[in-house]
């Protein structure tokens, strides 16, 4: 992708600039957090509701009763091992639903020949069938860590135009979701879709393309410091970019296969000359069909032996993870000792997220429900939240037309899965300071409200494809609590599910005024023990029914609900 | 800029009208002849669309007869509820056997003024007792064992904004269909989709989502995203603007709003205010709190006193010091309102100075546009009553909607049956109803009938048209089918019909004309 293109479309945030709510409210200046004391050791405190529906929070897409108790049946680290347990799986790929498509329906697409008048109905079978099992309710965090690579190391499904190679490149992250940080960004490099999408097939000895050599040293990895002077960004500089690009001459992709190959012919063999920034590190230029491989293992190796590298990335990690601003205390306490442990184990991220996840800081009040929903912890978070069951893989065409639906929500709400709106990612994740303010604005506000009202009305959500609707059992939902019977209980139980503060007495009342309409709390007993009595007649679950879906729907409406 | 937006509102109203009659104004003739109505029946309907309908939710189940006392039943309710019953003395009374409460003695005010319809023992058959049941049967005009998900309201909104909410707001409906003060919507706005009105917390001052008590978030990160959101919420309300701009445009005239401790009160000097400020909105629904009287409903050192006189001083209040505004503010022709309550009260009082779960009860309309005066007789109290026994119903409650439908908001023909899903007999609640029902262009009509009320027999009077199915059949204020007059094929020409009460209680009955797919009514009444 041009970098061109990439400034245009980041340009929509102007559209967000002329919201004027948006321009009055969202942070003019990064807020003062205050210093958090605690730091990685462990967290030492009671492993109770408030902490273990933390930690489930921010490595899930929202999280049911049932996530909670099998949290709560664990201890603390034994929690955290559990959820960062991401066994190897090799899913069906995504199948053709399009009848047109020469890929017979029901088959997969992934190895058919390229046909670029489906793109677009192979792209979104990419999207929903990634949807389906991202929603799929895994106790595990793998499909949070899929959403984190995409949106480090982001490409557009809409750039790259061949969705064998957006399949191909998804499967690289999901394959690699709980892997090795250095390994991937190595394969990254040379993946085909990022060739496509930042240049790397034109990047050639006589016509070198500097897209990618910037972007990965810019955003992938050692990232981009104070411009200290003209084109010396500190950790990189102009020249860097320069040499970086001279380097990965020659690969490009290969659509027949599909695959990446390395070209000898079109690469630069001469020595390649890094900056001061590198310790003015000399790649030797190399010739053969190896050059390529040689001369890119040298060039990751150069750019991961700075200390900055491991460092920029567990920025990317925190902002991701635990919270937007990170002072001097959180870089020296957090992201340093991060740093070196990720160094320290070869780049794998498994054991730094352990660290960071079972840290007394991750648990610190002062980083819970600070991040705002995004559109995927909204979208698939509430339907795993609120129990709805979805449709399993044995009737795919309306499996992907449901998803489909869901991915355009999510994508409406401004987070659509493969196509962020530019190589640096959902800018939630660094446009400072407004940062996960972003997801929230005058359009995507209503929509999160209509989508989470729709999802807890007895008609529910509907799906026009296929007549069919999601809709919440509020019965089941409230069956989960200890005692449904008792308002109270009801009501603050359900709170802890759905909130990642607690609310006061006073918002607890008006809950259950709102449910009640101000009747005394023993009327919903009579009313739920009536139920009880007679489950299966319908003049008793409707009036039970209504107010849970009154308490359930307001409960959404909150603006709590839109913390995580 | 505030004057034009007035200035527009009628042809604005003029359009919605439009739309919800199905019949354009200008040109439209044929459309309107679709339905059986003259062009100027048509305008009449649109014209009808100006008109708001205010409902009063008296939440709880409010005690019908310690409400509106019938006095001829003193000596039986006496021995039923000795220990709550308002004594006789102390009723205000409206006709020798008729009295209220002594703490609505506004509304006998208002009922001297034509201004006040009391319609007596409203419910529905096989009463439920459970608050929650029958709130959603009222809300929804369901049968009692018919479970609906949408509220009659709500159906009716329908009609007049269809494809709502895809393009609403707009130009030229700025205004929510529907505004209830409070938290959560009731199911008494819901359409189909989606719930066709906005709820606001505050009407008086913030048009925010945000209930008072919320605005003090943590000082913690959280709390810091917390502020952010919900000021996005009060800036997104997606009809904040029109609302603030209504407020904005219009004060309360009247003097009589009781300063403080008057929930319903507030309420209503923001719905005052909202109309006064061009709002199109047609509906507002506010909500009294705490009928559910089961203890210590009155004092027993003084049962004019007590939880229940002091709801009922809320309500007389609030609405004397809504209709005086009203007045002031030129709006008396345009705004109804009514109450509505789950269910009465039993008529045997318990040993705590309260009532228990009931059935019917009075309801009350009230505006300048009534017909005014009690509908029904006075509910018969046994000599001896048991825990088991009610208020038996007179008047189906869907006969008050489709009175208030068909009569102050114009909804006639398909529209009306969608809304109530089926017919229900209009009662005179209205003082001049919107349709005409004399103007036809077809020649066909059925004539009030002659001597009215009647107590032996009555003869009905009707023309036909052309050769059609003709019925002339008579139903009861339920709705239910009592006579068949007339079932056959008619010639074109006039004719007429003797009915003989016979059998007929004391009631409001309605004789029904249909030939072929359309219907003409009167109302009567049989008397002893």
């Amino acid at each position: 992708m041009d970098r061109r293109i990439t400034l245009a479309k980041a340009s929509g945030s102007a559209a967000l600039a002329r919201d004027p709510a948006f321009a009055r409210y969202a942070n003019a200046v990064l807020p003062k957090r205050g210093a958090v004391a605690a730091g990685l050791e462990p967290f030492a405190g009671a492993w109770d509701k408030r902490h273990a529906s933390h930690l489930l929070r921010r490595t899930l897409f929202g999280f049911s009763k049932a996530d909670l108790d099998k949290a709560l049946s664990l201890n603390s680290s034994n929690c955290v091992d559990a959820l960062l347990t991401v066994p190897d799986e090799t899913p069906a790929p995504p199948i053709s639903t399009d009848v047109n498509d020469p890929t017979p329906a029901g088959t997969t697409w992934t190895v058919s020949a390229y046909d670029g008048n489906y793109n677009g109905t192979r792209q979104r079978s990419l999207q929903n069938w990634w949807m389906a099992l991202a929603m799929r309710g895994e106790f595990s965090i793998r499909e949070k860590m899929i959403l984190f690579w995409h949106n480090h190391l982001a490409t557009e499904l809409d750039v790259v135009g061949d969705p064998r190679y957006a399949w191909l490149h998804h499967s690289l992250l999901r394959k690699s979701a709980m892997g090795n940080f250095k390994e991937l960004v190595r394969q990254i490099t040379v993946d085909p879709a990022m060739l496509q999408y930042l240049n790397g097939d034109s990047n050639t000895n006589t016509s070198p393309n500097e897209n990618y050599g910037r972007e990965l040293q810019e955003l992938f990895t050692v990232g981009k410091g104070p411009e200290v002077s003209a084109g010396n960004y500190t950790n990189y500089t102009e020249e860097d970019v320069k040499a970086a690009a001279r380097v990965l001459t020659g690969w490009r992709d290969v659509r027949d296969t599909p695959t990446a190959e390395f070209q000898d012919k079109r690469h630069d063999v001469k020595d390649k000359v890094f900056s001061s920034a590198y310790g003015n590190t000399v790649i030797a230029g190399r010739t053969g069909p190896d050059a390529g491989t040689l001369e890119l293992d040298d060039l990751i190796a150069m750019i991961f032996a700075q200390a900055e590298t491991a460092r920029y990335f567990c920025r990317k990690l925190y902002r991701f993870f635990v919270y937007y601003e990170i002072d001097a205390t959180v870089e020296a306490n957090i992201i340093v000792p991060l740093a070196d442990q990720l160094v320290k184990a070869g780049f794998a991220v498994k054991p730094v997220l352990a660290t960071l996840f079972k840290s007394a800081h991750f648990h610190d009040a002062h980083n819970q429900g600070c991040q705002i929903k995004t559109p995927m912890d909204i979208v698939a978070g509430a339907v795993r939240q609120l129990g709805i069951p979805l449709p399993d893989g044995s009737d795919p065409a309306r499996q992907y037309a449901l998803m489909a639906n869901l991915v355009g929500e999510a994508g409406r709400m401004q987070l659509e899965i493969g196509n962020p709106p530019n190589v640096a990612g959902w800018s939630a994740y660094y446009q400072s300071p407004v940062f996960y303010e972003v997801w929230i604005n005058s359009d995507t506000l209503p929509r999160r409200v209509q989508f989470t009202d729709k999802l807890a009305s007895a008609k529910g959500l509907g799906f026009y494809t296929d007549k069919s609707f999601l809709s919440v059992d509020v019965l089941a939902l409230a069956k989960a609590t200890s005692a449904p019977g008792l308002v109270n209980t009801l009501v603050s139980e359900l709170a802890q599910i759905f909130y990642p503060i607690t609310l006061t007495d006073v918002q607890l009342k008006y809950l259950k005024d709102v449910m009640l309409n101000g009747l005394p709390d023993y009327e919903w007993g009579v009313e739920w023990d009536d139920y009880v009595a007679a489950p299966a007649d319908p003049l008793k679950i409707k009036p039970v029914e209504t107010l849970l879906r009154s308490l359930i729907t307001e409960m959404m409406q909150m603006a709590e609900y839109q913390l995580c | 800029m505030l004057n034009g937006r007035n200035g527009m509102d009628r042809r604005r109203f003029l359009k919605i009208g439009a739309s919800a009659a199905a019949v354009p104004l200008a040109g439209g003739s044929m459309a309107a002849q679709a339905f059986g109505m003259s062009p100027l029946d048509a305008l009449a309907a649109s014209a009808a669309n100006d008109r708001v309908l205010v409902v009063v939710r008296l939440d709880g189940g409010n005690d019908g007869l310690n409400t509106v006392l019938p006095l001829d039943q003193y000596a039986n309710l006496a021995k039923a509820r000795a220990n709550i019953l308002i004594p006789e003395a102390k009723a205000v009374k409206l006709t020798a056997a008729t009295g209220l409460h002594p703490a609505l003695g506004g509304f006998a005010k208002l009922y001297a003024d034509g201004k006040l319809q009391i319609i007596q023992s409203v419910g529905y058959p096989s009463h439920n007792q459970s608050h929650f049941r029958s709130t959603d049967i009222w809300f929804s005009a369901s049968e009692y064992n018919q479970i609906l998900s949408t509220g009659w309201l709500g159906r009716y909104l329908e009609t007049v904004y269809p494809g709502y909410p895809d393009g609403f707001p707009s130009k030229d409906f700025p205004d929510p269909p529907a505004i209830q003060i409070g938290s959560s919507l009731y199911t008494l706005l819901q359409g189909e989709n989606v719930p066709m009105g906005m709820a606001v917390a505050n009407a008086t001052s913030i048009y925010s989502l945000v209930p008072a008590g919320f605005d003090t978030a943590p000082k913690t990160p959280a709390g810091h995203e917390l502020t952010f959101i919900r000021q996005m919420f009060t800036e997104t309300q997606k009809y904040g603007e029109s609302i603030k701009k209504a407020l904005a445009a219009a004060a309360n005239k009247s003097a009589l709003y009781p300063a403080t401790g008057n929930t319903l009160s507030d309420q209503l000097k923001g719905v005052a205010r909202l109309i006064a400020g061009g709002m199109q909105t047609k509906i507002y629904v506010v909500t009294l709190r705490g009928f559910d009287t089961h203890a210590n409903q009155v004092l027993a050192a003084d049962v004019a006193t007590g939880a229940h006189a002091l709801l009922l001083t809320k309500l007389n209040d609030a609405i004397v010091a809504f209709q005086d505004d009203l007045r002031l503010l030129g709006l008396e022709n345009r705004v109804i309102g009514m109450t509505m309550s789950e269910f009465g009260r039993r008529i045997l009082s318990n040993a705590s100075l309260g009532t228990d779960h009931g059935t019917s009860a009075p309801l009350f309309v009230w505006g300048d546009p009534v017909a005014g005066g009690i509908l029904g007789t006075n509910p018969v109290i046994p000599a001896t009553v048991t825990v088991k026994d009610n208020v038996p119903m007179q008047y189906d409650y869907r006969s008050v909607y489709s009175s208030i439908l068909k009569d102050w908001l114009g909804v006639t023909g398909a529209d009306l049956t969608k809304v109530l899903l089926k017919d229900f007999p209009a009662l005179p609640i209205v003082g001049t109803p919107i349709l005409q029902r004399a103007s036809n262009p077809s020649g066909a009509d059925l004539e009030q009938n002659f001597p009215n009320p009647f107590r032996e027999a009555t003869t009905l009077r009707y023309r036909v048209d052309a050769g059609e199915r003709v019925r002339l059949r008579v139903f009861d204020s339920r709705g239910g089918l009592v006579r068949v007059v007339v079932d056959g094929f008619h010639a074109a020409g006039s004719y007429a019909r003797t009915l003989e009460a016979g059998a007929l209680r004391p009631g409001i009955y309605f004789c029904r004309l249909e030939i072929g797919g359309r219907t003409w009514q009167r109302p009567m009444e049989v008397m002893r």
